[in-house]
């Protein structure tokens, strides 16, 4: 600041003067000097102030001002040596994914801005997967599916985790599943990148400490022939969670808790950076739980840092080198929340709003008409090893009919192989089937997002839902008067086993 | 010779001029108006008036001859690249006889080449506009993208122009029955509510472009409300379907649906005629020269980001 200047230029010796008015001037007794004494005195004061803006006087060499892992990524993607949170940028995307829902639309806007001859800008950077309205006979929706085929062939890209066979999904190699699962296990989300998605829970990928976030069609378009977008770097939101999770909580309590704190509208314009030990305890798989639901806070993109974990995760997943990020010391964030996750217990967020929290044990008298467990949010892997533990701990049967939606076809056949710990061998799918659920359906995005009328599990009568999925808006699954209660995988098993809303603390402990 | 000059009235039309030019010296930038009375004393009135009429096109060509500084006969027809430069200047004053939609075909709104969308936001869409007039339609806080347009409706491909129409028809349906009126009437296509006024964190949830478009589809100019969700705003912004403002205050508890208002976007002001009151907008802000420009292919494209 211009203060600071005016300092330097009277005397060096003041700087370090922490006393103000202090005689150092006594040997030059004229006017002018104490003027400038009482003047300097001020400034001193005003450098003493909290510093407010973000303007730091312009640094020399190889000293940066301190960045956030979030500017950090933007300014290696706008290849600007720093930025700083509110300046418009324009940044190279790394992966650029669309799908069967928002595809059509955005190769609409694409052919028309820049010919129907138009050439994306690289083949090898763009996914393109069916996974929202696969299983249904709706006739727009399969020749959606056919319009984003025919795009994929003629411009060859490389990814495109199409189906074509929809009455077996296992008769197709390609498929995958939902979107932000399947980017997932195959190795497209690397630390310190940029992905853009048209899907809001692209957010989801910030857990491998990547910049990703959600754009409309006609922002993607303009990256599908030029690779970049313009973007407003954001502010940080810090939370800082430690303490040990407890055996009843999972990565989706947290999150509710933390929407419940902050309310939907909360992060809007902001990145959130998720750190501590409980953080660094969690798998891959609840990493992206936490993520994923940053949008429903209003938020950006979300950050966790990589580490041995994600490291782990990539290790046979990509071969594509990688250099990940991390937030500098001093880096500024716009406010830190600290959670000490072993005091929390388990959470759900009622009818009709994800930030409208409440304790699960003070929901136990909400009769509930059925449980859905599935989506990008509630149907990983861990999410069904999650419910089959429950089941496994209760040995009952369900008393409201339970629909499992996996994710991806990678999931689908974990449900069938692979064996819960603590059940002497058996496979979720037998637990399962024990507990009297539905049987595991084709994995799609499902009915999280209603669609179709046909669509498996669709709410198409004003019941409630218990469901791991991600909104709860009115109409989110289908009927406008439907009531969904978000929770956890426990929390969900838990009520499915009893019929109304559940602490899974009745069942694990 | 151009093909301007080929057509039989703009021959006769050069008659006439070089006639006057010959006896009686033009005057410089003469307007339409006093170039008729001048005219209306003689007898090729009726040439004027019937060329004029028949193509707007060429009066503005007789502008550009009026304002030629010398009419020689075998020079003053200037291209009509220079009547763009007239018509700049006198703008203000010069009103064509015939009115001609001015929104270029550049611009965002008209890049759905819907004729529903043409015909309703002539003139209060385009990125030059300054103001959007009509009923309100005030909803609460948090109205998310599945109220905006539910899920099941997004198979319907905004750039197909049917389909553009048919979402129009869903806009707003997704609001509980706690909202008693209806946005767009069983059976039609547009509403009769231009504008909507909104509280806090409007168009959260999806990502969905079709929640904007359909909004934009069903006729509406304008959003007004407290706070907006990034992705929505974004949306809006690059598609152009609907302005996007920010009211200071809580407005949509002091409008009702049905209330006409105003919004003049120079002054920054909400207008409500029915309740007389008025409410002051925040600067659009950062994405202003994007709307400017009219998108953001328009503006990448001014910014040298893709080519032209």
């Amino acid at each position: 600041m211009a203060t600071s200047y005016v300092l330097s230029s009277s005397s060096s010796l003041f700087l370090s003067q922490n006393d103000v008015g202090v005689s150092l001037f006594s040997s030059q007794p004229s006017r002018s000097i104490q003027i400038m004494q009482k003047k300097v005195s001020r400034k001193i004061e005003s450098i003493m102030a909290p510093q407010r803006s973000a303007r730091n006087p312009s640094m020399t060499g190889s000293v940066k001002t301190r960045m956030t892992m979030t500017e950090k990524i933007f300014s290696r993607a706008s290849e600007k040596s720093q930025v700083n949170p509110g300046d418009n940028v324009w940044i190279n995307v790394d992966v650029l994914m669309t799908h069967d829902a928002c595809g059509p639309g955005c190769i609409g806007v694409f052919k028309k801005e820049f010919g129907d001859d138009a050439k994306v800008w690289d083949r090898e950077k763009i996914v393109i997967i069916a996974d929202h309205y696969i299983f249904t006979s709706d006739e727009r929706a399969n020749r959606n599916l056919n319009f984003v085929r025919d795009f994929c062939i003629e411009q060859g890209i490389k990814y495109f985790y199409d189906i074509t066979d929809r009455s077996d999904f296992k008769a197709n190699p390609d498929y995958k599943g939902v979107c932000h699962v399947a980017l997932a296990q195959e190795g497209h989300c690397r630390p310190g990148e940029v992905m853009i998605g048209t899907d809001s829970h692209t957010c989801t990928a910030g857990a491998f400490g990547q910049f990703a976030t959600g754009v409309g069609n006609t922002d993607a378009a303009f990256g599908f022939e030029t690779g970049k977008v313009l973007l407003k770097v954001p502010p940080t939101l810090r939370f800082v969670l430690d303490g040990e999770m407890p055996d009843y909580l999972l990565a989706k309590d947290l999150i509710l808790q933390i929407i419940g704190e902050i309310s939907v509208s909360g992060a809007t314009y902001k990145a959130m950076e998720f750190v501590g030990s409980t953080i660094e305890s969690l798998t891959m798989e609840e990493r992206m739980t936490l993520c994923n639901m940053v949008v429903e806070a209003g938020g950006k993109n979300s950050v966790i840092p990589a580490d041995a974990t994600t490291f782990k995760y990539l290790e046979d997943r990509t071969s594509v080198p990688y250099e990940p990020v991390y937030s500098d010391d001093q880096a500024r964030f716009v406010a830190e929340y600290r959670i000490d996750a072993s005091k929390l217990e388990p959470v759900v967020a009622k009818p009709h709003s994800p930030d409208n929290r409440a304790l699960a044990r003070e929901c136990k008298d909400v009769k509930t008409d059925r449980v859905y467990i599935g989506s990008c949010t509630g149907g990983k892997t861990e999410d069904f090893l999650a419910a089959a533990k429950v089941f496994l701990a209760s040995g009952e049967k369900v008393k409201v009919p339970t629909f499992l939606v996996p994710a991806t076809q990678k999931v689908w056949m974990d449900l069938y192989t692979l064996p819960v710990p603590g059940s002497g061998g058996k496979t979720c799918s037998q637990i399962f089937e024990a507990a009297g659920c539905d049987t595991p359906t084709s994995p799609s995005c499902g009915a999280c997002l209603g669609g179709p009328r046909d669509v498996y599990a669709r709410l198409n009568e004003p019941q409630v839902c218990v469901s791991t999925t991600n909104r709860n808006f009115p109409g989110r699954m289908g009927h406008t008067e439907g009531q969904i209660y978000l929770a956890s995988p426990y929390t969900a098993a838990a009520s499915a086993l009893t019929g109304f809303v559940t602490d899974p603390r009745e069942f694990l402990r | 010779m151009p093909a301007i000059y080929k057509e039989p009235r703009n021959q006769a039309l050069v008659v006439i001029l070089l006639h006057a030019s010959i006896f009686k010296p033009l005057r410089l930038h003469i307007t339409g108006t006093e170039f008729f009375l001048w005219f209306s004393n003689s007898s090729y009135a009726f040439f004027f008036l019937w060329f004029s009429i028949s193509s707007s096109r060429g009066f503005r060509f007789l502008s550009v001859v009026c304002s030629s500084s010398r009419s020689r006969h075998h020079q003053p027809f200037a291209s009509l690249a220079t009547s763009n430069v007239f018509n700049a200047t006198k703008q203000r004053s010069f009103k064509p006889l015939i009115s001609q939609s001015i929104v270029s075909s550049t611009s965002p709104v008209t890049r759905r080449t819907s004729v529903v969308a043409a015909a309703t936001a002539n003139s209060s869409s385009s990125a030059s506009s300054t103001s959007f007039h009509g009923l309100c339609y005030v909803v609460g806080d948090n109205i998310d993208t599945d109220q905006i347009i539910p899920a099941e409706y997004l198979t319907l491909v905004p750039s197909k122009p049917e389909e553009y129409k048919k979402l129009g028809s869903y806009a707003l349906i997704g609001l509980p029955a706690s909202y008693e009126t209806r946005f767009v009437e069983p059976e039609e296509f547009q509403s009769k509510y231009k504008i909507i006024i909104a509280g806090d964190n409007f168009g959260c949830g999806s990502s969905r472009e079709h929640a904007p478009v359909a909004l934009g589809a069903a006729g509406v100019t304008a959003v007004v409300a407290e706070s907006y969700a990034r992705i929505f705003f974004r949306n809006s912004v690059a598609t152009g379907e609907v302005y996007p403002l920010e009211s200071e205050a809580r407005v949509c508890e002091e409008c009702k649906t049905g209330d006409v208002v105003t919004i003049e976007l120079e002054q920054s002001l909400l207008i409500n005629h029915t309740s007389g009151k008025e409410y002051k907008l925040k600067p659009i802000g950062d994405a202003g020269p994007v709307i400017e420009a009219g998108g953001i292919f328009a503006y990448a494209r001014k910014a040298g980001m893709i080519p032209a």
